[in-house]
């Protein structure tokens, strides 16, 4: 039953436009996905390769901005962005791992934060190339409904799933996890260290960046503000992780649903709705503290309490 | 024939010089002894040889191949596995998974990988603690999971920095029939730093001694025992019967 768990799910999930659901409801249901896309993504270098990285802003940007550069410049279809976000975020993952991985811990984390508002200064100021705040328009969107993006993103996530549990289960799986736990150990026993964590940085910048893609054909609207933010995005990627737990597979998806229901409910609550910033904050909080290996990871201890009670009872 | 000669290496830091002017060589098939008081520098000199440290003056050869400014994994895939002192198993994972990680480098798919760790923990006797995560480990087993995870490198020389230290008598004894089987049953030459003056009497073939990052003498263990200027650094007295 475990086994087949992801299969089923993913089988639920194709019917689910067949339910007819509101096109609101479709929508959060894509932006659970695309979340997923990016917390998994995140996973890969945070969770498994311990590199905490505050700026992936950065690459799910660069992704959408180079879909809807492509489409503005070049007047092809902006579905183009994410074959061309492959290259193109392989090689910013390149440049970023280059100077940010020599850093270790906490200060491979500053450098990324920096990463991420560096590029967000840039698109707003590089008026000429990306329209700076007006941003980038698709005037004629693909699709109406939202039955096919939900499809696309449905795709890019499984595949995303497939992918990270090849992956982890081997050689490079291994070595991620060797030098999350122990850089020093994982360099003598044969791990080129800085070989394996840019390769960790460049799997984990294209999928962000394929999320980031889908996100300017889904939306069909960007500017800096919208894909580059530190709080919307880089601090977000990072608390879907921890929310739902770093480096497990279900971590990043289970966070992600928690993230995006939480933020729709709270904020059409009456009157306390206003403060969602605050409740979200709160809850947070809480999780960290009881949780700290995130929903998925501290399952068990999530479950304690009803075993205990009904042990108590009979 | 020399498999590693360390040719007067000199390691500073600042102002201090932790190794000066050493050299020696390790030949093919033996178990070298390098011992000397705290601070005499030999887990320096052990993290030059390994790489982790590039020396100020100086040079390591391999197999008579200058070695000196290479990074410590590209040494372990020339064959120098080493452990550490302060234990650093990868703790998070199991202990099959910590000798997997390493066994990957000369095995392409992980049912080999898998194979050759087996093998590895089976020759430390760890046989039984294949799923228990490695921090979950008592000191005596991590100490073993180090070689093993050194073991399954497939190396040609083995560093051990301390396998000894803060094990029980039983345990020590059990250490030491691991290390002279290394060599038995793998021919794998070994550089061994050790305290317990027992366990080094009895394993090595020749001793290197080190007093505040000099080399003081060198010789079997007996020439050793009766130096007197190993007895006024680092014996002490009690040895000298």
């Amino acid at each position: 039953m475990k086994k087949h768990l992801p299969l089923i799910i993913f089988a639920s999930l194709c019917v689910v436009p067949f339910m007819e659901l509101s096109s609101y409801v479709m929508h959060i249901l894509i932006l659970v996905l695309m979340w997923s896309v990016i917390g998994m993504a995140w996973n890969i270098l945070g969770g498994y390769t311990g590199q905490v990285s505050f700026g992936h802003a950065a690459f799910f940007g660069f992704g959408a901005y180079t879909s809807g550069l492509l489409y503005y410049h070049l007047e092809i279809s902006a579905w183009w962005g994410i074959p061309a976000c492959v290259v193109i975020l392989t090689a910013l993952s390149l440049i970023v791992g280059y100077i940010c991985l020599r850093l270790r811990g906490a200060y491979f984390a500053l450098a990324t934060l920096a990463l991420g508002e560096i590029c967000r200064v840039t698109a707003e100021n590089l008026v000429d190339f990306t329209q700076g705040n007006m941003g980038i328009m698709i005037r004629e969107r693909t699709w109406v409904e939202k039955t096919w993006y939900f499809y696309v993103i449905l795709f890019i996530a499984a595949g995303t799933y497939v992918l990270i549990k090849i992956v982890m289960e081997s050689k490079l799986g291994y070595y991620f996890v060797a030098i999350r736990e122990d850089q020093d150990a994982a360099e003598s026993l044969g791990i080129d260290t800085t070989l394996y964590k840019t390769i960790s940085l460049c799997l984990s910048g294209v999928l962000t960046g394929i999320a980031g893609a889908f996100f300017m054909n889904y939306m069909g609207y960007i500017d800096p503000g919208v894909v580059f933010p530190l709080y919307d995005i880089s601090i977000t990627t990072v608390m879907v992780v921890m929310v739902g737990g770093a480096a497990t597979y279900w971590g990043p998806i289970v966070g992600a649903v928690i993230m995006v229901f939480l933020a729709e409910e709270i904020r059409s609550l009456p009157y306390i709705g206003a403060a969602h910033m605050t409740i979200f904050g709160v809850i947070l909080i809480s999780i960290i503290l009881f949780l700290p290996n995130g929903i998925v990871g501290d399952f068990r201890k999530l479950l304690k309490p009803f075993k205990s009670k009904k042990a108590a009872s009979s | 024939m020399s498999l590693i000669e360390v040719k007067d290496v000199t390691m500073r830091f600042g102002g201090l010089a932790a190794v000066a002017d050493v050299s020696f060589v390790l030949n093919k098939g033996e178990i070298l002894g390098l011992i000397g008081p705290n601070g005499a520098g030999k887990t320096t000199l052990f993290n030059v040889i390994n790489g982790f440290y590039h020396p100020t003056k100086g040079d390591v050869y391999l197999k008579g191949k200058r070695v000196t400014n290479l990074r410590p994994h590209v040494l372990c895939k020339m064959g120098v596995a080493r452990t550490f002192q302060v234990v650093r198993p990868l703790q998070r994972m199991s202990t099959l998974d910590n000798v997997i990680a390493s066994a990957f480098i000369r095995t392409k798919s992980k049912a080999d990988a898998e194979k050759v760790s087996l093998e590895a923990l089976q020759f430390t006797g760890l046989s039984d603690d294949i799923n228990v995560l490695s921090k979950g480990l008592p000191l005596g087993k991590r100490k073993r999971l180090e070689i093993a995870r050194a073991l399954a490198t497939q190396p040609e020389i083995i560093l051990l920095d301390e396998a000894f230290a803060g094990l029980n008598p039983t345990e020590i004894n059990e250490q030491i029939e691991i290390v002279k089987k290394i060599r038995t049953d793998r021919g794998i030459t070994i550089l061994i730093i050790e305290h317990h003056m027992k366990v080094i009497m009895a394993v090595s073939d020749r001793i290197v001694v080190l007093n505040h990052g000099e080399k003081i003498a060198e010789g079997t263990p007996s020439e050793i025992g009766h130096n007197p200027v190993v007895i006024e650094a680092y014996l002490g007295e009690e040895h000298n019967a």
